[in-house]
């Protein structure tokens, strides 16, 4: 067997299992949703079709585009949300911790919670945000509230809050990565040159971080976009999102083309805006030696 | 500005901050501190409310504290729905990251050193369910599952979604580690009369196995945890999030916050752990 | 007798369109060191690299005692190679790295520990046997590195810049370790470089490369007195140029004219003609400083005036201007009857002697 002949038949021993698996469990599903969200029901049959009409009646129907819009507005206000709060934390580890390892604690402290169970992340806030839950118990304790307020659960601001509070860890890790890559010799040298701090933080820090917060930024969105377990636990009556939606499609409405349809646009959604920071992330690459 | 007065004011301010903890010579500095502090606390806050509140001998979670009880420790482990949804879980879980890793492995390889037709889209899927909220992939292999396969929801189709959402997990770490993997070492292990196979065996794998085992614990960590797609693809079997989700429908139990409590401590513990091996401690990168 | 390693017209071109190797024929014989030389990219690595078979020749054969193996895997071959970076095993003892070549062989245990400690002891490593590679010092891992090629008896050592990560004192300590080794062992060594120095310490052969092909092989004595090229004449040592332009051709000798002082070389006239343009290239320390007067018989003299006065602790190297674009430079190795002191300052007028043999003849191109 010839060096050629010999690699090929390495490679496919190696390739063979995950292609396989990627083909048949990810390839093929998805090629069956997308097909999906072409048939029609005529109930309470589905119906393999080709038809656009699933599609025509997200972009016709107002309660869709309702929907839609609220779940754009609360993805931005917790991709924006989760930035505020993840920068000045990520800069401060970053930049601002002189010991090495005290920094990697003080991250790993930040990043760990990210793979803890979500659920129950997202839980607590329903007891901390509730009637009779730690904070409004605690406002009363404190003198703050006569009453428990029924403002902070079951409404947009508690999914929003108990979503942001998601991602921040998720951003922090984003961010790190970007700017942990700035060699300090860089700010050295604009402060040497005369630079003020925040000029300096604005002219170059923030440029060169910029990549990690888009990527996160995305993923962040696309992630929240899909979600429904916020909403389920602390949404309130005006809280359906897209995916409460779809959930609800092959639930009691029966619906699953019109549920697939839903699905694919948002996949589409997010795989463009994936595509879109991915572009801008590699445009904006400079070589940091 | 001359030279030496830039010179003497970079002195003077390294000076200073060689005896601040933090080479703060600004207040500025002291209230990115706190910011800092505060979204620390708040990350916290949570969990530590859930942990306080586990103890709580109360049947709602207000202020001021009741006092200290086992009570709901003991409620949760004496629920048997409960504790069958934890096996399920423990089981769901082995299964699938056993799964990630074995197809994880070869993907990261492939996708390290591979040049093959069609790799783009093979990288591209891998990675989507990372990105993808879980709903669309539980959907999606859920209908072809009932639909197109005939088959019934199980834990079975549970266990090959999250094998299928999980294995970019492993798949990227390792092909992260083998990044940073010096290739001379293979060159080097060929050299001296190695054949490709002993060559991954000998050299290639004790190097990236920090990096299998801690992808892996993640993935484990991971499923243990996973909603979106576990919703679409249960059966009659529920895993642990499961039953809590279809619990919480009725209600908040304080049993949940003992049952999460534990959840939460063991899951950290875990992932402290899959981080400590996964990051690359460098003398192990091969210089 | 049939060579140790044979390359037969090679060439690798890479992705992108770069030619590596360029149709290049080697032979190298049993025993012998040589070393290729050449700046960065010139294809020196990628010619080893094909001999040890971590790359294929696009064209061309590859024979190692006769036998072609330009399809043999570098696992069946019986060449070792010694890595730049060392490439040494992180996850193994310094004995297991050693060893590693007859664990997978299937040699036994007892004759493995054996020739592990014959090895450390050959490069004087035998206290450091387990110790882990990251414990070690740039100059051990390097000798971690021979021992372990070493080990396996191979016909030939293929060196690949092993040097080129230490500091310069380590670097020239290690090179006459790497002489002595290569006399004591008495197998064939190939070494790649881009440190002229090395080439011309350690090589029995240098084979001067540049664009994938070879620009010139010899002793390193011909190849430092009789440089085929400019390129050569420059790559090796130092080398002044004068442009010139021939005034007369001779069997034995060529006339000459740079700025109207008239040289004279001793050279085959072959192929030269009245009115070229040519270059004549001479090291520092053929010409002589004359101040006043008397020259060696059948010297040529060069009138200039002194304008760079470099101390270099044993030598000093003047810059001497004598019409051309750079000043001449000339070496004078100081002594005990010679000091710093002693020597003319710049602005004196003075002539060099450089007599005909020490110079070499080469068409001028243009912008050398």
């Amino acid at each position: 067997m010839d060096l050629d002949t010999r690699r090929r038949v390495n490679y496919a021993g190696v390739l063979a299992g995950p292609v396989a698996w990627t083909t048949l469990f990810m390839f093929v599903p998805y090629a069956i949703l997308l097909a999906y969200s072409f048939y029609s029901r005529e109930f309470p049959l589905i119906v393999p079709d080709f038809q656009l009409g699933n599609y025509l009646q997200l972009f016709q129907d107002q309660q869709y585009f309702q929907v839609f819009m609220r779940t754009l507005k609360i993805a931005s206000l917790v991709t924006v949300g989760a930035i505020l709060l993840a920068y000045p934390l990520t800069y401060f580890i970053v930049f601002k911790i002189r010991s090495p390892r005290v920094r990697m604690t003080i991250y790993a402290s930040v990043i760990v919670p990210l793979w803890v169970s979500y659920l129950l992340r997202s839980y607590t806030w329903k007891t901390i945000l509730g009637n009779q839950g730690v904070l409004n118990s605690f406002l009363i304790w404190a003198g703050i509230l006569d009453q428990p307020s029924d403002l902070f659960l079951y409404n947009q601001f508690a999914m929003v809050l108990t979503l942001t509070y998601i991602f921040v860890p998720f951003m922090v890790m984003s961010i790190f990565a970007a700017l942990e890559k700035i060699p300090v010799s860089l700010i050295e040298a604009s402060k040497d040159l005369g630079v003020g701090r925040i000029r300096t933080f604005l002219a170059v820090t923030l440029p060169l971080s910029v990549p990690g917060i888009l990527a996160g930024a995305a993923i962040t969105f696309g992630l929240t976009m899909g979600d429904f377990v916020a909403p389920f636990l602390v949404g309130g009556p005006d809280g359906a999102l897209l995916a409460t939606t779809i959930q609800a499609q092959f639930g009691t409405a029966l619906n699953w083309p019109l549920g697939a349809a839903i699905a694919m646009v948002m996949m589409v959604i997010i795989l463009l805006i994936i595509t879109a920071t991915d572009r801008a992330e590699r445009a904006g690459r400079l070589d940091l030696g | 500005m001359t030279a030496a007065t830039l010179e003497r004011n970079r002195t003077v301010g390294l000076s200073r901050t060689r005896r601040m903890p933090f080479g703060s010579k600004h207040a500025s500095d002291w209230t990115l501190g706190i910011a800092a502090a505060a979204v620390v606390a708040f990350l916290y806050l949570p969990v530590v409310v859930l942990i306080i509140f586990s103890f709580n001998d109360n049947n709602l979670t207000t202020w001021p504290l009741a006092g200290f009880t086992w009570h709901w420790y003991q409620n949760a482990f004496a629920n048997k729905e409960l504790m069958i949804a934890l096996g399920n879980s423990i089981y769901v879980a082995s299964i699938a990251t056993a799964l990630c890793v074995v197809l994880g492995v070869p993907a990261g390889i492939a996708l390290d050193r591979i040049d093959f037709p069609g790799k783009l889209l093979f990288r591209r899927l891998v990675l989507l369910p990372l990105v993808l909220p879980g709903i669309v992939t539980g959907l999606a292999m859920m209908i072809m599952f009932t639909k197109v396969l005939g088959l019934s929801l199980s834990l079975t189709t549970v266990i090959l979604g999250h094998g299928t959402a999980l294995v970019s997990v492993v798949a990227t770490q390792v092909f992260a580690r083998l990044q940073r993997f010096n290739r001379r070492m293979e060159e080097a292990s060929a050299d001296l009369g190695a054949r490709p196979l002993q060559t991954f065996w000998m050299v290639t794998l004790p190097n990236i196995r920090s990096a299998i085992l801690g992808s892996a614990l993640l993935s484990f960590t991971l499923s243990f945890d996973e909603i979106p797609v576990t919703y679409f693809l249960t059966g009659r079997d529920n895993t642990l999030p499961m039953y809590i989700y279809s619990t919480l429908r009725r209600g908040i139990t304080p049993e949940i916050n003992a049952i999460g409590t534990v959840i939460v401590l063991a899951s950290l513990v875990l992932i402290v752990l899959s981080i400590w091996l996964l990051s690359d401690r460098g003398e192990k990168s091969g210089k | 007798m049939t060579n140790t390693v044979e390359l037969d017209r090679v060439t690798k071109t890479f992705p992108g369109g770069i030619t590596a190797v360029d149709d290049l024929s080697l032979a190298v014989r049993e025993g012998e060191f040589v070393t290729l030389l050449g700046p960065s990219g010139c294809g020196k690595t990628t010619t080893l690299r094909m001999i040890a078979g971590f790359e294929e020749p696009d064209r061309g054969r590859v024979y190692l005692d006769g036998e072609d193996v330009t399809d043999l895997p570098p696992y069946r071959r019986k060449v070792n190679t010694v890595f730049q970076d060392y490439a040494l095993f992180p996850h193994m003892s310094v004995a297991q790295n050693v060893g590693y070549g007859l664990r997978v062989a299937g040699t036994p245990r007892e004759e493995i520990v054996k020739r592990v400690d014959e090895a450390l002891r050959l490069v004087d490593l035998l206290d450091k046997k387990n110790v882990r590679p990251s414990a070690l010092s740039g100059g051990q891992k390097q000798r971690v590195g021979l021992a372990r090629a070493l080990i396996r008896n191979p016909k030939v050592l293929l060196l690949d810049e092993p040097l080129s990560a230490l500091d310069v004192k380590l670097r020239d300590a290690m090179q006459v370790e790497l002489k002595h080794l290569h006399q004591k062992l008495g197998i064939t060594f190939l070494l790649v470089t881009h440190d002229q120095k090395e080439a011309l310490i350690l090589s029995d052969r240098v084979v001067v490369m540049e664009s994938g092909r070879i620009v010139q092989a010899g002793t390193p004595a011909e190849l430092y007195d009789r440089p085929a090229t400019p390129y050569v004449a420059n790559f090796i040592g130092v080398s002044n140029f004068i442009r010139a332009r021939v005034k007369r051709v001779a069997p034995n000798e060529v006339e000459a004219d740079a700025n109207g002082v008239g040289i004279l070389v001793r050279t085959s006239g072959a192929g030269a003609t009245a009115g070229d343009e040519v270059l004549l290239s001479v090291r520092p320390e053929k010409a002589q400083l004359l101040v006043n007067g008397a020259a060696p018989a059948g010297a040529n003299r060069i009138p200039g005036r002194i304008v760079d006065h470099l101390f270099q602790g044993n030598l000093v190297r003047l810059g001497v201007d004598i019409g051309q674009k750079q000043p001449f430079l000339v070496d004078i190795q100081l002594n005990l009857g010679l000091g710093d002191s002693s020597l003319p300052r710049p602005g004196t007028t003075v002539t060099l002697a450089v007599h005909p043999s020490a110079i070499s003849l080469f068409p001028d191109r243009g912008g050398r």
